[in-house]
């Protein structure tokens, strides 16, 4: 059976409202560009199946894809929690989980596609690299950070634990004593950390993470193709099992009053540091 | 090992060169949200710059609610 997409001419050029991409000489640049800093809601979400679904079109004349963010303030901070805080209170409690699932399975299909793409995706990092958003470069095959970057998971600061993939793909990657570090502290690392860790493949001087993706994308072109799509294939499987559950575990998590009530806080919060929120026992 | 009095400088000095404000026109008591009017962006960056300057890993949680120089330069000083 063909694959579909395969006889599609491909997307070679997309301009959405929170992204776009665009392809040349065998590399698509996929620039994430919601404000304030690429939030991971219904918007940003329905433009990545849109990529998602391109990727079989692209997939024949494409040898790698960088993803990069527009945003000053870094690459993403992850889902958009005023939407899905806001999107929860709408809903009684026990009506809440079936609509976060629909929402978190349409986010894991798209993470799912990205990972599994022929060619190879590389994250240029720079600034804040938050929650989802390090779920999104966790995805990649590779990993540019700017020297300036910060990474981190601050899911359990508000009784949840990361959704959209990124432990079980973190797993990996990195030691599991890494991930329980950035997990259970929530605190952020510093590019050189993670790159010490291995989250990072190549560490680039500050405002230099997409030059640095893009000389390593020039070279990934120059291999053969079948050769890179085994050896990815090989090298990269798709922990599917574990996502299933967390999946789960994401959807049992998050719906408990004290979760809503820390959304709420975070949502309304003027803190200084709302990127790091405070937990509500504090 | 540096003293106290050169961490808090050196972050005076850091601070200075990253929000572009007048030298001298920092001092270790000030509030550097209000003074210098940043948010939490700005403050993990200077976090990252205040990391790589100093050579020094400090978790963003103990900095938070920290918001004058003067007990930065502690916290810092307990991470050299």
């Amino acid at each position: 059976m063909k694959k579909k997409g395969r006889n599609l001419p491909p997307v070679k050029e997309f301009r959405g409202k929170g992204l776009r991409w665009e392809w040349r000489d065998g590399v698509v640049e996929l620039t994430l560009d919601h404000e304030p800093l690429n939030e991971i809601g219904t918007l940003l979400l329905g433009e990545l199946e849109q990529f998602a679904a391109a990727i079989d079109t692209l997939a024949p004349i494409t040898s790698a894809c960088i993803i990069n963010s527009a945003r000053p303030g870094g690459f993403s901070v992850g889902g958009d929690l005023k939407e899905l805080y806001n999107n929860a209170v709408k809903l009684p409690p026990k009506k809440r989980v079936a609509g976060l699932r629909i929402f978190i399975k349409r986010i894991h299909r798209v993470a799912n596609a990205i990972d599994a793409a022929p060619f190879i995706t590389l994250a240029a990092v720079h600034g804040l690299c938050m929650g989802g958003g390090l779920e999104l470069a966790v995805l990649c095959d590779l990993i540019v950070a700017d020297k300036m970057a910060r990474f981190g998971f601050p899911e359990l600061r508000l009784g949840f634990i990361p959704g959209f993939g990124g432990i079980p793909r973190l797993r990996r990657d990195v030691g599991n004593g890494f991930i329980r570090d950035l997990l259970f502290t929530g605190r952020t690392v510093k590019a050189e950390a993670a790159h010490q860790a291995g989250l990072i493949s190549h560490l680039a001087g500050e405002g230099y993470a997409l030059e640095v993706a893009r000389s390593m994308a020039r070279q990934i072109t120059k291999f053969d193709i079948e050769a890179r799509v085994a050896a990815k294939k090989f090298i990269k499987p798709i922990p599917y099992q574990e996502l299933r559950e967390e999946v789960e575990l994401f959807c049992k998590l998050f719906n408990r009053p004290a979760v809503i009530e820390s959304l709420r806080r975070f949502v309304e919060s003027d803190d200084p540091m709302k990127h790091l929120p405070v937990s509500p026992k504090q | 090992m540096r003293t106290i009095e050169q961490t808090t400088q050196e972050i005076l000095e850091l601070a200075t060169k990253q929000f572009k404000v007048p030298a001298g026109s920092l001092t270790a008591e000030d509030d550097f949200y209000k003074k210098l009017g940043i948010d939490s962006l700005q403050a993990l960056e200077m976090l990252s710059r205040l990391e790589n300057h100093f050579r020094i890993e400090l978790p963003d949680y103990e900095v938070q609610g920290v918001s004058d120089f003067k007990t930065l330069a502690q916290r810092i000083q307990a991470r050299l």
